[in-house]
């Protein structure tokens, strides 16, 4: 059973369908023993990094994702979801993350090319750098998959997976072990988003 | 590099899509999960359902059509009409909306725009205006474009964007219908003021009207159209690869 992790940042019923979807059972929860007796968790997100990394750690979510991280289950990280895998984000001053992946997260606003549109939203390319990183496993070089956001994992190079041409690289999935981390919606990239919640669903 | 997106729009009268015609392995065309699907398996980057619906019953069908078809398409879904409160808002992301558009309810409550942004981010909120040429100004008309507001339609751009609106929709009063193309110099105007992403909709007829509207504005972000989808007139699936030999970035898998 895969837990989505509900610490009230973000709608999460595509999330729940698109898991349902691909048969995989899944449960939305804030509840640390469901939390623990999961054997998967995604951690979603959407909204400001400093608001979303101030309810982890009211909740004490933060110390329970650590643990169960490094007790070796495997974790999912979409979206802002994934920048609270970085050790610290620059999203308007500077938050503590989670730690989970080496690397820190910095504003696309003067790292891409001038006069392109921030927040990048819409279908860019994966170019994945990883072919090994198991998420991949039925994603092809190329695959489109949706992009909102207006900050990205920077010095994280050991980790990515993936990253996409956004006026330079940015990084796209990052892998550590058993952590994995998609800066785009699965949830919403059709088909080929599709193929990468399969293949965590079947870690 | 980020693509263009070609995007239908759906208008939904008590849970049926108004307009539609007969395409191949569709056996209701009138039913938005199955368009929306049939959609989605053509290629649209996205789709917008737009409530046209005026009673609480017709809304409750709505919102049992969205979720139905949240949980069998999983590309954006953007939802329209009607919106003119957080509550409204908050219907629609819990029935699986990614982005909701604020039209009439924005000019009536322009507040809602920075509310909706601080509580959903501004990606969840799209500023969609209906506009038309009065006196060689362009003017925001409300109420399905029958009431001139007497807003300057590029101010009010401005200020939506300046209040967090993440997206905008223009529509040109002017070109819908006509099937002439794009209402370029329209979305020229509005294209210098904001910096987010432009969505043209009104006046789409034939494929090369969004060839032309992606070479001569290369900031629009995405074409929205609905009768030419609909009634089959231009195939998504077609479009996307004639825009894609012309050099225009496409989504094409």
């Amino acid at each position: 059973m895969i837990a989505i992790i509900d610490y009230g940042v973000g709608n999460l019923f595509s999330l729940r369908a698109s898991l349902e979807k691909i048969g995989a059972e899944a449960v939305v929860t804030s509840d640390p023993s469901v939390i623990k007796s999961s054997d998967k968790l995604i951690l979603p997100g959407v909204g400001a990094f400093e608001d979303a990394s101030k309810k982890l750690t009211a909740t004490k979510l933060d110390i329970l994702i650590k643990e169960q991280a490094a007790g070796g289950k495997p974790l999912l990280g979409i979206c802002l979801g994934m920048q609270l895998l970085f050790e610290r984000s620059y999203e308007f001053g500077c938050h503590e993350g989670l730690g989970l992946i080496k690397g820190e997260v910095k504003p696309l606003e003067g790292y891409i090319q001038s006069g392109l549109k921030i927040p990048q939203i819409g279908w860019n390319a994966l170019n994945i750098v990883r072919p090994d990183c198991e998420i991949f496993k039925y994603s092809r070089q190329g695959d489109f998959v949706y992009f909102v956001h207006s900050f990205f994992g920077s010095e994280c190079d050991e980790s990515v997976a993936a990253d996409t041409e956004y006026g330079g690289r940015v990084t796209a999935a990052v892998w550590n072990k058993n952590v994995y981390g998609c800066q785009f919606h699965p949830e919403k990239s059709g088909e080929k988003g599709l193929c990468i919640l399969k293949a965590f669903a079947e870690l | 590099m980020i693509t263009k997106r070609i995007i239908p729009c759906l208008d939904v009268r008590n849970g049926r899509v108004v307009k539609g015609t007969n395409f191949t392995g569709l056996s209701d065309v009138n039913d938005p999960v199955e368009l929306a699907a049939f959609y989605s398996d053509s290629g649209a980057d996205e789709l917008v359902f737009y409530d046209i619906t005026a009673s609480n019953e017709g809304r409750k069908l709505f919102t049992d059509v969205l979720q139905r078809a949240a949980s069998n398409v999983f590309i954006p879904l953007t939802v329209g009409g009607g919106i003119s409160t957080l509550n409204d808002f908050d219907r629609v992301l819990k029935c699986g909306a990614d982005k909701v558009s604020v039209n009439s309810g924005a000019i009536e409550h322009p507040d809602i725009i920075e509310n909706a942004a601080k509580l959903y981010g501004s990606q969840c909120v799209v500023l969609s205006v209906d506009a038309k040429r009065v006196d060689g100004r362009f003017m925001v008309f409300s109420k399905g474009g029958r009431v001139n507001t007497g807003l300057d339609a590029i101010e009010w751009i401005k200020q939506g964007y300046n209040s967090g609106a993440g997206e905008i929709v223009l529509n040109s009063i002017d070109t819908d219908g006509v099937k002439n193309g794009f209402d370029l110099e329209m979305l020229k105007a509005v294209c210098e003021v904001v910096s987010i992403p432009v969505i043209a909709s009104g006046g789409a007829g034939k494929m090369q009207d969004f060839l032309d509207l992606f070479k001569t504005l290369p900031k629009v972000d995405a074409g929205l159209a609905a009768s030419v989808f609909h009634f089959g007139e231009i195939k998504i699936d077609s479009l996307k690869r004639y825009l894609s030999e012309n050099g225009v970035n496409m989504r094409i898998d």
